[in-house]
């Protein structure tokens, strides 16, 4: 059997698969978060160095990882938007750009709540806590330009050129911050754990991690079906959607 | 089991305030992300439903 | 080919000199700004020179950024930037023209300015060379990556302040390795691993960012 997948690069035909996927997706966040969080709390062992304080990193991490890798994806479904003109990639773009700032967000909140038992201060110009500020400013900025420009298609194909611009720039400002971070403070604070960190810890961050991604797809396209009926309010087949369930 | 009792699990060895004040935090804005989904959700419902009456008004008055 | 570069930069360069007083505002905020701090956190030399670098270079980039506006605003306003699109010439011959113009505006007179404003800070002289330097290889940088700003945002609502958004996140790396070469030549050492990056950097910016710019204008002009 071959499947079309061009068939579902248009609105109407994503609309409903969209639908029909969001509670699997939902479904799968919830239980990994439990499984996670029950890894997290109750399995992974006491870590001898920094107490209890090291299960923040639980959700610390998974979120500063969702937080780049959304970033990679949004700007993959930007460049699709602009090379193959679909409207439906620019959208998953624009979906995905609130969720990615969220984790961005959350992975700065919890950074600076570990950094204070751990360093004794909320903020420290550490590498990473640098660099994560400065991928939530390029998020701000992909949608402050989104919604300043009126005109839907125009904002997708802008916003999608400075989300290239900043795929470009990430690694460099994320090399030049760490560079700069060894220079003026060397090596002696960082974030990574111990060589030896305990399986189950692993364990308990890759689940939360898969929780946080099925969770992300849920948000994403929960968020551009919202797009799609604010963009396509005329079209025809919306018109015939009949009631909402 | 790590846990004594449930004050030890909510003292998280001292370190209650951070370790709870990240998951709390992080469950609030996932939880406010969900619900501004949710109202979205409803606006873009109503203004159709707008449109849907709207534009069967305008059907009936062309066809009489 | 380059008689249309060389036609785009005497314009823009033409346009610069009727409006002085534009140019002259970009150049005295840089002045203000840099002497601003020391009336902020006191007249400590010791301390000054500590944050001459961050200082001088956290001011170029305002200063540039500030005058990012006029580079395709005004063009915009009386349509001769959409002559400019449709031109059978190359956009991104265009685009190069432009920026060169707006270094040459202002940029080059930052740098020209910079060894007065180093003295006020008590640089040393191998650090004043630096600085010359370092803003001699990250100032055409900074109007480069602000070119892209200036293009997405071009007829938009609030442009000013969003472009401030969108650019200042990218012009980190300018900023770090451009205060790094300053600072290390202060402290007596080598700086130029550090201008070696700034080039590439340049380099770099010079290749991608016209072509992005190009892209950009075709779409806010679309």
């Amino acid at each position: 059997m071959k499947l079309n997948w061009f068939k579902y690069a248009a609105p109407a035909t994503f609309y409903p698969l969209a639908g029909k996927l969001i509670p699997w997706f939902a479904l799968a966040a919830a239980g990994l978060t439990v499984a996670g969080l029950y890894l997290s709390f109750f399995v992974a062992p006491t870590d001898f160095q920094q107490g209890e304080s090291y299960r923040i990193i639980f959700i610390h991490v998974p979120a500063a990882w969702m937080s780049m890798f959304i970033y990679i994806v949004m700007a993959g479904w930007a460049a699709a938007g602009l090379i193959f003109n679909t409207r439906l990639s620019s959208m998953m773009a624009s979906a995905l750009a609130p969720t990615g700032a969220l984790f961005t967000f959350i992975a700065l909140w919890t950074g600076a709540l570990w950094g204070k038992p751990t360093w004794g201060a909320w903020w420290v110009w550490d590498a990473r806590l640098t660099s994560e500020l400065i991928l939530l400013f390029l998020y701000m900025g992909f949608m402050a330009l989104h919604a300043a420009i009126d005109d839907p298609r125009r904002a997708d194909r802008a916003s999608a050129v400075l989300a290239l611009v900043g795929v470009v720039n990430v690694p460099i400002i994320y090399f030049s911050v760490k560079w700069w971070n060894t220079l003026h403070q060397g090596a002696s604070v960082s974030m990574t754990m111990a060589p030896k960190m305990a399986a189950t810890m692993l364990l308990g961050m890759l689940v939360m991690a898969l929780a946080c991604w099925m969770y992300s797809i849920a948000a994403a396209l929960a968020r551009v079906r919202c797009i799609i009926l604010e963009r396509e309010q005329q079209a025809e087949w919306i018109a015939n959607l009949g009631e909402p369930a | 089991m790590i846990w004594k009792s449930l004050d030890d699990f909510i003292a998280m060895g001292g370190y209650g305030f951070y370790v709870w004040g990240s998951y709390l935090v992080t469950a609030a804005l996932i939880g406010a992300e969900i619900l501004m989904l949710r109202a979205r959700r409803r606006t873009v419902e109503k203004a159709r439903q707008v449109q849907k009456i709207l534009s069967e008004q305008t059907k009936h008055e062309t066809t009489t | 080919m380059m008689q249309t570069l060389r036609y785009v930069v005497f314009r823009d360069l033409l346009l610069a000199m009727r409006r002085r007083a534009d140019v002259a505002t970009t150049l005295f905020f840089f002045v203000i700004v840099a002497s601003l701090f020391p009336l902020g956190v006191g007249p400590d030399p010791k301390l000054l020179r500590v944050m001459a670098p961050g200082i001088l270079w956290v001011g170029a980039l305002l200063a540039s950024m500030l005058s990012l506006g006029r580079l395709f605003a005004e063009d915009y306003a009386d349509g001769s930037l959409e002559q400019l699109v449709l031109a059978p010439e190359p956009l991104t011959l265009v685009v190069i023209g432009k920026v060169v113009a707006h270094w040459l505006v202002s940029g080059l007179p930052l740098v020209l300015i910079s060894p007065v404003i180093a003295l006020q800070f008590d640089l040393p002289r191998e650090a004043m060379v630096t600085l010359l330097l370092a803003l001699l290889l990250g100032t055409p940088l900074l109007s480069l990556i602000g070119a892209i700003g200036a293009a997405l945002t071009v007829g938009v609502r609030g442009g000013g302040v969003l472009i401030s958004l969108l650019v200042l996140p990218l012009y980190v790396p300018v900023l770090i390795f451009g205060a790094g070469a300053v600072d290390a030549s202060a402290m007596g050492m080598e700086a130029g691993g550090h201008l070696s990056i700034l080039g590439a950097l340049l380099l770099l910016g010079m290749v991608l960012a016209p072509w992005a710019t190009a892209a950009a204008l075709r779409i806010s002009l679309e």
